[in-house]
């Protein structure tokens, strides 16, 4: 599946095998997970911090070229809608994060050719927190924008 | 066995707007049921779409999204009639498949 093998996803979480086979510069990360593998490290992340070095995206750049949309107050947290639209040329992939939920990283998409740069879904807030969305581009840079969105009834627990 | 997803595909131009709900119950393993005892986890952790017979998005969800999730896409260069095949597969491996038709 060699469209997608920029994605996001990949090459985060290779088992030592394949991190020794990295090392000898055999295999380039961005090639080593199948495509259907769950990025276990970066969504089960208890902090936003440590799931954006999952994704590889600690030092993601601020950038107003990614359309972030969301509420700015979301009454009920359970269902929070948020758009994403990245007009960052060469944008293969875009993360979304809610930062104070128990787990930050909702949902990751990673878009091959014909796809558009754009996603639209509904996310939980625990509570008031800041949703982060994160672009990479094929050269493998990351870029972030983020919103605070107030919630008034949170959409965790209950 | 889980619902069928609803889809929902149509064409702008030469751009497909596809939406898709996805019935699951998302369990985030941190509610309670009416005894008292956790509910686990049970949610979607991947999907995959696809037009015209090629995948053009992949996306994998954990428990922050909501409760029957619902998304929104764009894809470019797709023809009304085109073949819209979303599949999703959760943390217990369950798995669905749907299919639906661009409309013009």
């Amino acid at each position: 599946m060699d469209m997608f093998r920029r994605s996001l996803l990949k090459g985060v979480s290779a088992s030592g095998a394949l991190a020794a086979a990295l090392a000898a510069g055999i295999l380039r990360p961005t090639e080593v997970l199948a495509a259907d593998e769950w990025n276990r490290t970066a969504f089960d992340s208890k902090d936003a911090g440590a799931a954006l070095k999952a994704i590889g995206a600690s030092s993601a750049v601020d950038s107003k070229d990614i359309v972030l949309t969301a509420p700015e107050i979301a009454e009920n947290g359970a269902v929070v809608p948020v758009t994403v639209l990245s007009n960052i040329p060469g944008t293969v992939s875009i993360a979304l994060l809610s930062l104070k939920n128990p787990l930050p990283l909702a949902a990751a998409f990673d878009f091959g050719e014909g796809a558009v740069p754009e996603i639209q879904v509904r996310v939980r807030l625990a509570e008031t927190t800041a949703v982060r969305a994160v672009v990479k581009t094929a050269d493998g840079k990351f870029f972030a924008t983020q919103k605070e969105v107030k919630v008034t009834v949170g959409g965790c627990g209950g | 066995m889980a619902d069928p997803m609803k889809i929902r595909a149509s064409l702008k131009g030469d751009v497909a707007d596809i939406r898709v709900m996805m019935s699951h119950p998302m369990e985030n393993g941190q509610r309670k049921d009416s005894a008292g005892n956790t509910i686990p986890h049970d949610f979607i952790q991947q999907f995959w779409v696809e037009v015209g017979g090629k995948m053009v998005i992949q996306g994998q969800t954990g428990t922050s999204v909501s409760r029957n999730p619902v998304f929104g896409f764009k894809v470019k260069g797709a023809k009304a009639g085109d073949k819209v095949v979303i599949r999703w597969r959760d943390n217990k491996g369950e798995t669905r498949t749907d299919e639906a038709t661009i409309a013009a």
